[in-house]
């Protein structure tokens, strides 16, 4: 029998059914990838076998672990099947760590729990050990760190020491990677390949991208509305896809998209001449942030700007917006020296990451999509606004009738719609797109780029795309910027630059940037070397 | 971590240092004269005159704020003008017996109420949660006065464990002076603990929401377990902020209760003072109050320190 045995698993939340008979199986060192976007069931199949689940929860159908029926055990049972034989990795490090507590402790915690007898010093030895698989260096990370010194990649590197530090048989990652860099996103998932290889152990691997687990999966199950709709082994799955669900995943993962880009090199609408930007960090301590960067965006151009979490966008992304001072050089904004003044801001509207945070949950659609034009001398009246606001909505595909409701009835990529329509309605010469897309699943996030695509062709907006994904931006920009360490250490036409990247970065990050079609090729090149090997 | 101290300690002088400007300019240098006013009505011109000298407002507004401080700093308030002994004197008695009973509500409160938040939030939505929640709710609403005579009704009047009213002093023991606080501090302690108990129970409740609550559940900890071991602590920090602010409150604020059990506390001298016009004690116990209430937020500050370390060490945050 299978390491996992998930049989006919339905579930229902308060009567609500979240999963409908549901079967898959992880072998011993086996990697299976649970692929659907959110709300497919996903995360809720992987929070049943481990049986952490919200109240009002009803199971039917059984799961098998290492032989027995984990689904007949008492909640007391199932902790000693979590403390021994499943280890868990979250989506969301920042949070996975309790914050007053040390790394040290969290891990030595899970040791304890699974073998109570150990001594003092045998525990410490072991989460040294754990914490030295993950890669993190007892050197340079002592125990006795706090979470908070730690980065998003750090820290996913602790909860991935406390998931396997008692050597569990199974081990469950939901979304691990989603909330991190694409560098550090490639490095996680060699790190639990690496570790499912060396302990032999099942991992079900969980995630909306379909690109990401590409790479690493044996056995790929995609599902959709609670139901597994497709299944099978890596090798060979996606030449004989048979769900159309499963192709548009796969399509969604390729970003293919058509536009057509005014290229009208006329005069320049942003531009950004030798700006610094300084963080005082300690007494005589100063962090650049940004620095020393010029670079110019012409009305219709889209611009991309790259890096990792702490590169310095954002930080440019905001002194651009004017939300931050900065100490050097200067930003020009419709040809005029740019100084948070109110009658330039108007040339430039933003979208930001998340959202579900970025509107007021007590204004309507309507008040919220008319708010920029606060930044007029000269605001239409109700009327007139009231219909520009129907007009932007019907432009990012929603209705009329959508005006009086509020934030909360939308999905999330209904919501990056309305954000949309918010920075169009004072028809501005250049949107800033922060992370726009970055919360979105796959195939919604195709969607608002289609739009987006599609909108610059019918307004002649420039857009400066910032992205900590290459892959995301490279459809959808002319040229690109790329930032690390607070400098732009490449840029130029978008397809030269992903042909021939010229800096080492910029090649560290095409790399990691999952690509199925590159992961295909290189399953291949693996393939006959097993071949050879045998 | 001392530079944590050092930031929170400057905070404090600079607060302390405005407040007492403040106090200053209230009671002596805006229009009106302070010696006509503690004489009141019947009070005659030469009187007035006299106790403008004594009070040394014949003198500039700066030398008397600068005197007032140095005074204060060496521990001179000056002279009561009603009952004739020094200030500071007069405090220290009452001090004695407030600050006592403000700790010793404050104790209560925080052993009721800790533990039924604890116990409602992790019942959340049964019987138990109701009746606790049900009980806090009432203790907020009805006032202490109230449920002190009560108290006193049934635990002086018909039992007889406790004296009804009056403290004996320091001097009659340490025991018997605890109990005859017992009673007002129980008076004191309801409403505080009702509210404090509802603080609890919904941080305990949102503490249960976090990640890292799931995280230690999927180490094979039961709910009860990963709330001890790592929900108190991280509930602890807004429960701090409602008991320094309690603390603030009680120490002068418990007058009702003073003067229902006659006990000789600071809100009572403050009151008795301002009834009195004696300008000079009421400016010293403001002053007082608010060193307080200052360095209470100071010491909830450091406690903030002790339970969270990314206060202690900063960092990435």
């Amino acid at each position: 029998m299978s390491l996992l045995d998930i049989q006919d698993l339905s579930l229902s939340i308060h009567g609500t059914t979240i999963l409908d008979k549901v079967n898959l199986s992880v072998e011993k060192g086996q990697v299976v990838a649970i692929v659907g976007e959110s709300g497919s069931g996903k995360s809720m199949t992987s929070s049943a076998v481990i049986r952490l689940l919200p109240e009002g929860t009803t199971i039917s159908g059984a799961i098998w672990l290492k032989d027995q029926n984990i689904s007949d055990k008492t909640e007391k049972e199932m902790c000693t099947v979590r403390a021994h034989d499943i280890g868990m990795v979250f989506q969301e490090p920042m949070t996975a760590l309790n914050p007053v507590e040390t790394i040290g402790s969290q891990v030595m915690e899970a040791i304890r729990i699974s073998e109570p007898g150990l001594s003092r010093d045998e525990v410490r030895q072991r989460a040294e050990l754990a914490l030295h698989r993950v890669g993190l260096d007892n050197q340079r990370f002592p125990l006795n760190t706090y979470p908070h010194k730690l980065s998003g990649g750090q820290r996913q590197r602790v909860v991935i020491a406390i998931a396997i530090s008692q050597k569990p048989a199974l081990l469950i990652a939901d979304e691990p990677t989603t909330a991190l860099d694409v560098t550090t996103q490639a490095k996680i998932m060699t790190l639990l390949k690496k570790l499912v290889d060396q302990d032999k152990m099942g991992l079900l691997l969980i995630s909306h991208d379909l690109a990401v687990v590409a790479n690493i999966a044996d056995h790929i199950v995609i599902m959709k509305d609670g139901q597994v709709v497709e299944q099978g082994a890596r090798d060979g799955f996606f030449e004989n896809m048979k769900h159309d669900y499963t192709k548009k995943l796969f399509a969604a993962a390729h970003h293919k998209l058509q536009k057509k880009f005014i290229a009208d090199a006329a005069e320049p609408v942003l531009e950004v001449r030798g700006l610094n930007k300084d963080y005082i960090i300690g007494r005589n301590e100063k962090l650049r942030a940004v620095n020393d960067v010029s670079f110019t965006i012409k009305k219709g151009e889209n611009l991309g700007l790259v890096g990792e979490s702490g590169c310095g966008k954002s930080t440019l992304a905001r002194c651009i917006l004017g939300l931050e001072d900065f100490q050097k050089g200067e930003i020009l904004i419709a040809g005029q020296k740019f100084n948070g003044e109110r009658r330039l801001r108007r040339h430039i509207n933003v979208v930001f990451q998340d959202p579900y945070g970025s509107f007021n949950p007590r204004h309507t659609v309507g008040r919220l999509v008319a708010e920029p034009y606060y930044a007029l001398d000269n605001p239409p009246n109700s009327e007139e606004r009231k219909q520009k606001v129907i007009e932007m909505l019907e432009h990012v595909g929603l209705s009329a009738s959508d005006i009086d409701k509020y934030p909360h009835e939308f999905s999330g990529g209904q919501r990056q719609r309305i954000a949309i329509a918010r920075a169009l309605i004072t028809e501005p010469d250049i949107i800033l797109l922060d992370e726009a897309t970055s919360a979105l699943d796959v195939l919604i996030r195709d969607q608002i780029l289609e739009l987006l695509a599609r909108l610059t062709s019918v307004f002649g907006i420039s857009y400066l795309f910032v992205s900590h994904d290459l892959a995301t931006v490279k459809n959808i920009t002319d040229r690109v910027l790329v930032m690390k360490d607070g400098v732009i250490v490449e840029q130029g036409i978008t397809a030269e630059v992903y042909q021939n990247p010229s800096h080492p970065y910029t090649k560290s990050l095409l790399e990691a940037s999952p690509d199925i079609t590159k992961s295909k090729v290189k399953n291949k090149e693996q393939l006959n070397d097993n071949i050879f090997q045998h | 971590m001392i530079h944590y101290i050092l930031k929170r300690l400057t905070s404090l002088l600079i607060t302390l240092i405005v407040a007492t400007i403040v106090i200053f300019l209230i009671i002596e240098v805006v229009p009106g004269d302070p010696a006509a006013y503690m004489m009141g009505l019947s009070g005659s011109t030469e009187a007035a005159d006299a106790l403008r000298v004594e009070l040394g407002l014949d003198k500039g507004a700066l030398e008397r704020y600068f005197s007032w401080i140095g005074g204060m700093l060496s521990g001179d308030f000056g002279i009561s003008y009603t009952y004739r002994v020094p200030v500071s004197q007069l405090i220290g008695e009452r001090t004695l017996v407030s600050v006592p009973l403000t700790v010793y509500a404050l104790i209560l409160s925080t052993l009721i109420a800790i533990p039924v938040g604890v116990i409602s939030a992790s019942r959340r939505g049964s019987v138990v949660d109701t009746i606790l929640m049900g009980v806090a709710q009432i203790g907020v609403a009805i006032p202490n006065f109230w449920f002190a005579i009560l108290m006193v009704l049934v635990f002086s009047t018909s039992l007889g464990w406790f004296s009804a009213v009056g403290f004996p002093g320091w001097e009659a023991g340490f025991w018997v002076s605890i109990k005859a606080l017992t009673i007002p501090a129980f008076s004191l302690a309801l409403p505080q603990a009702a509210i404090l108990a509802r603080v609890m129970r919904s941080s305990v409740l949102e503490v249960m929401q976090e990640d890292y609550i799931r995280t230690a559940r999927a180490k094979g900890l039961s709910q009860r377990q990963a709330l001890i071991r790592h929900g108190l602590r991280n509930a602890m920090i807004p429960v701090l902020t409602i008991l320094g602010l309690q603390f603030s409150f009680l120490l002068a604020g418990g007058i009702i209760i003073e003067s229902i059990f006659s006990l000789p506390g600071l809100g009572r001298l403050v009151f008795q003072s301002i009834a009195q016009r004696d300008l000079i004690v009421v400016k010293s116990i403001v002053t007082l109050l608010v060193m307080a209430v200052v360095m209470i937020t100071f010491i909830v500050d450091l406690l903030y320190a002790l339970v969270d370390p990314r206060l202690r060490e900063g960092g990435r945050g």
